[in-house]
């Protein structure tokens, strides 16, 4: 897999060296990596190549196993906004002095693709003068970095990572990772008492299973057993605490949950054996019980890690907004000022420039320019912005600046209100109810009659025996089988699933992925890649197809939009047609003149306009079978018509046919137009597919459809899905979707192919019939063996021991879900 | 047998000592990240030294 340095290659290199891109035709760019040169695609991995190799860090070339990020070129404003993080007011949350001058701060950093990155991050930071100390987390990307105030600033430690192609955002690590850190920590803690407790109670134990009667003293043998007491008491009173206490919580609010039988087990288990103990005669149960406890804390711990990994966005997902504005104190005076977020009000005007997010909601009041909504609304296509048209916060500014009225700040916004949305749905989402946990309250309530009966008989006829034989019933019908049977089999999965790159972040879902009749795909970013391709080009005039390219090329040259970035890079090899008197027009498209001859590409009506000729009906044609359309023309006629769209994942259509291969339904959800949405479902022979539908839009439907009994997975990936990824009984995140949605799912698909959901089902599946032959092994086992051990046929070691082994068989049971099943 | 009267209060004693350890281990961070230091055997400062000699490579304490 690594990388070497592929040292005096006689060949050309058709991929850039640094981000391993096709280098597009005409770029010449290299870079001198240890006594080679090595072809670049673009300035940016130029630069950051260059400033690798001057860091004396080429290392990370031959240690890399995976290509970073395209690096993108750092502009000169970005550097200076960087500037900003220096600020007093902003440091206050994110930096902490340690020292007198020496300051810490927690950075989140982007663009890490493998463990070199980290190398190189570590040596490149440690070597900026002023830098005390960093520290890299591999598992969680974030970093600490300490400095001394007096030799550098933080903002230059931040340019320092960006300069060799990363990115870091300072976050505030006291608000969630720490929390997580200690969550983890203490978890970890408890496994291990318990797990230690295990292996010495179970040392102190063995002696008494193997050794003939009267082969131990009886003082040794209550040594022991004190032994055991003392440490068997830590794992039940430390180790098994959250079991107590969720058992309590549910028997306040009067259900009867899986913790409250687990509860009374451990329980009844360890305080009959510390009687026993304590008068010296009877049966002691010190190695089952912290086996039992062990086993659980193991099954919850791996749960614990999950989540945890899925939802380490949190801090980023403030990002959609950004951290400061340009407030025009005098407008419309031209005079502006970076104030942080925080300090806007409802009523001031900003200046929002190209590529910037949006702070707030507000309405346009200068310029005009197009915002990428796709965010909020999934619309994959940029929506023109004039004076008067509203603005939503943490939508993209991607035309020319913008001044913008704000309207509403903060928990008012847009994005605020479908965050709430989503919280709200979270709260009501229907819940499968787990087959276990329904059963097993019934269970519970049968012995804990059953258990008194017995010992109110036996008290009656035989009082000596009546609390052994009690005891017995208890152990022997401890439902360590039964409370094992569901979450061994769900942690076995979802180690499975991870393994496939389908990270499961809430017990649950399993289960509802399993029974789920319903699938339900939000379209962009989800199905298709979430950017503008070129699909087809048809030529109108007599010019041949590369010239036509570089035409478009030479308009398209000077704009941010995403059709612009599709059809830039046709241009090829030649220097582009330099057009003179370039004026775009927003929502319609580019005019430019060329050796004399007007020239527009953009909307077919807009071009028509120059041409004078009706639009060519190939293109209508193109454009209702959903694409945008982008046509090209010179005052002398039609030239070219360009058909773009967003380009659908190449596993989309398979992953569908296996979908319906199980007896799945399949829906599109989508935000964008209609007419796109109905064209992909119909490649996809997809029935039910709406368009243009809202967050709120998308969430009432979802309800819908639940109304008809349909168990509901929902596949998304953007703020506008996190509702309605809410709402459904499995919700299903993209992993290169936005923190909101991945935050929200039960399910992140880590490989970003829907190749793997559909994998994920079958395992699902199999992963329920695994936990519905334990439930009925456990059911078998206890029916027949606590009727035994009501007639007192069956002694408290006896009952240990068969419950260790219905507990042992059905963990096997559910180690099988590990084997790869021959397709 | 009657070693067992001394062995068996040592080993829990020892158990104690044990956890102990390990309570202290998982305090200072050692279990945060199980990944890094793998690679940071094999990745750190024995390679040709480069231009601005042998990189110093300092870690923050938690």
């Amino acid at each position: 897999m690594s990388q070497s340095l592929p040292q005096n290659s006689p060949a050309p290199e058709h991929d850039c060296y640094h981000c391993g891109l096709p280098i597009p035709a005409g770029v010449d760019l290299s870079v001198d990596v240890d006594g080679a040169r090595h072809q670049m695609c673009c300035t940016g991995c130029q630069a950051v190549a260059e400033s690798i190799v001057s860091s004396g860090l080429i290392d990370y070339y031959r240690r890399r196993d995976a290509m970073p990020e395209q690096a993108r070129e750092a502009m000169p404003d970005e550097l200076k906004d960087l500037g900003l993080f220096d600020h007093p007011d902003f440091q206050q949350g994110f930096v902490k002095p340690v020292g007198e001058h020496e300051r810490e701060a927690a950075l989140i950093l982007e663009g890490i693709t493998c463990a070199a990155c980290i190398w190189l991050n570590e040596q490149h930071v440690a070597h900026q003068p002023g830098v005390t100390a960093i520290d890299i987390n591999y598992a969680t990307r974030r970093a600490r970095v300490r400095w001394d105030e007096r030799r550098i600033k933080l903002s230059d430690i931040l340019a320092a990572i960006q300069a060799i192609g990363y990115r870091a955002y300072p976050y505030d690590a006291a608000r969630s990772e720490q929390i997580s850190q200690r969550e983890r920590r203490s978890a970890l803690w408890r496994l291990f008492v318990a797990g230690f407790g295990m292996m010495q109670v179970m040392m102190y134990a063995f002696p008494a299973y193997i050794a003939e009667d009267g082969d131990i003293t009886a003082d040794i043998e209550s040594l022991m057993r004190w032994a055991s007491l003392i440490l068997t008491a830590p794992v039940v009173l430390y180790s098994a605490a959250p079991f107590f206490s969720h058992a309590w919580r549910d028997v306040r609010l009067h259900r009867l949950g899986m913790d409250v039988p687990v509860a009374l087990g451990i329980g009844a288990a360890f305080v009959a054996s510390c009687w026993a103990t304590f008068i010296g005669h009877g049966e002691v149960y010190f190695d089952s019980v912290t086996m039992f406890v062990f086993f659980l804390l193991c099954g919850r711990y791996v749960e614990m890690l999950a989540r945890q990994k899925a939802v380490r966005g949190v801090e980023e997902l403030g990002k959609a907004l950004p951290a400061f504005a340009e407030r025009l104190a005098a407008w419309p005076g031209p005079d502006g000022e970076k104030v942080p977020v925080s300090q806007l009000l409802a009523g001031d005007v900003i200046r929002v420039k190209p590529g910037e997010a949006l702070p707030a909601d507000g309405v346009v009041v200068e310029g005009e320019s197009d915002a990428n909504e796709a965010l909020l609304t999934g619309e994959s296509r940029p929506v023109p912005k004039r004076p008067g048209s509203a603005v939503t916060g943490g939508s993209v500014n991607i035309g020319s600046p913008l001044c913008v009225r704000v309207t509403r700040t903060g928990e008012h916004t847009r994005l605020a209100a479908i965050r709430q949305l989503m919280e709200r749905a979270s709260a009501e989402k229907p819940r499968v109810v787990q087959q276990a946990d329904r059963f097993a309250a019934y269970f519970i309530v049968a012995l804990l009659v059953l258990a008194a009966v017995t010992a109110a008989w036996w008290y009656w006829h035989d009082p000596d025996r009546a609390l052994w034989v009690f005891v017995s019933v208890l152990v022997v019908s401890c439902p360590c089988a039964l409370s094992l049977a569901t979450p061994v089999a769900l942690t076995v999965a979802t180690d499975a699933l991870a393994r496939m790159g389908v990270l499961v972040t809430r017990g649950h879902a399993i289960e509802a992925l399993a029974r789920a009749d319903h699938f339900v795909f939000d379209k962009t970013g989800t199905l298709t890649y979430g950017e503008m391709r070129v699909e087809q080009l048809r030529l109108l005039g007599a010019i041949d197809e590369a010239r036509v390219r570089q035409l478009a090329a030479g308009l398209e040259q000077g704009s941010e939009h995403a059709i612009a970035a599709a059809l830039r890079p046709g241009g090829g090899d030649a220097p582009l047609p330099a057009f003179a008197g370039l004026a775009a027009t927003t929502g319609q498209g580019v005019a430019g003149v060329l050796d004399g001859t007007p020239y527009r590409i953009g909307r077919p009506a807009f071009v028509a306009e120059l041409v004078g000729t009706p639009v060519p009906d190939v293109l209508l044609d193109d454009e209702r079978s959903g694409r945008t359309v982008i046509a090209l023309a010179s005052s002398a006629g039609w030239l070219a018509g360009f058909a773009l769209s967003d380009g659908l994942r190449e596993d989309c259509p398979a992953a569908f046919e296996s979908l319906r291969g199980k007896g799945i339904e399949l829906s599109i959800f989508s935000g964008d137009t209609p007419s796109t949405v109905e064209a992909l479902a119909a490649r996809l022979g997809v029935q039910h597919a709406l368009g243009g539908m809202t967050p709120e839009g998308k969430h009432a439907a979802l309800i819908a459809l639940q109304k008809g009994d349909a168990v509901i997975a929902m596949v998304g990936d953007g703020v506008n899905d996190a509702p309605v990824l809410a709402q459904a009984q499995v919700s299903v995140a993209m992993g290169g979707g936005t923190d909101l949605a991945r935050n929200q799912a039960d399910i992140v698909l880590l490989s970003g192919r829907l190749g793997s959901l559909a994998e994920g089902v079958t395992l699902s599946r199999r992963a329920l019939t695994i936990i519905r032959q334990n439930l009925w092994w456990s059911f078998a086992y206890n029916f027949t063996a606590v009727p035994l051990a009501m007639s007192g046929l069956v002694t408290p070691w006896m009952a240990g021991i068969g419950m260790s082994a219905s507990s042992l068989l059905v963990v096997l049971n559910a180690l099988r879900l590990q084997r790869k099943r021959p397709r | 047998m009657e070693s067992l009267y001394l062995l068996i209060p040592l080993s829990i004693v020892l158990v104690f000592v044990i956890g102990l350890i390990f309570w202290w281990s998982v305090r200072s961070g050692q279990f945060d990240d199980l990944e890094g230091p793998g690679y940071r055997v094999v990745s750190d400062d024995d390679d040709p030294p480069t231009e601005d000699g042998p990189a110093r490579h300092p870690k923050a304490k938690p």
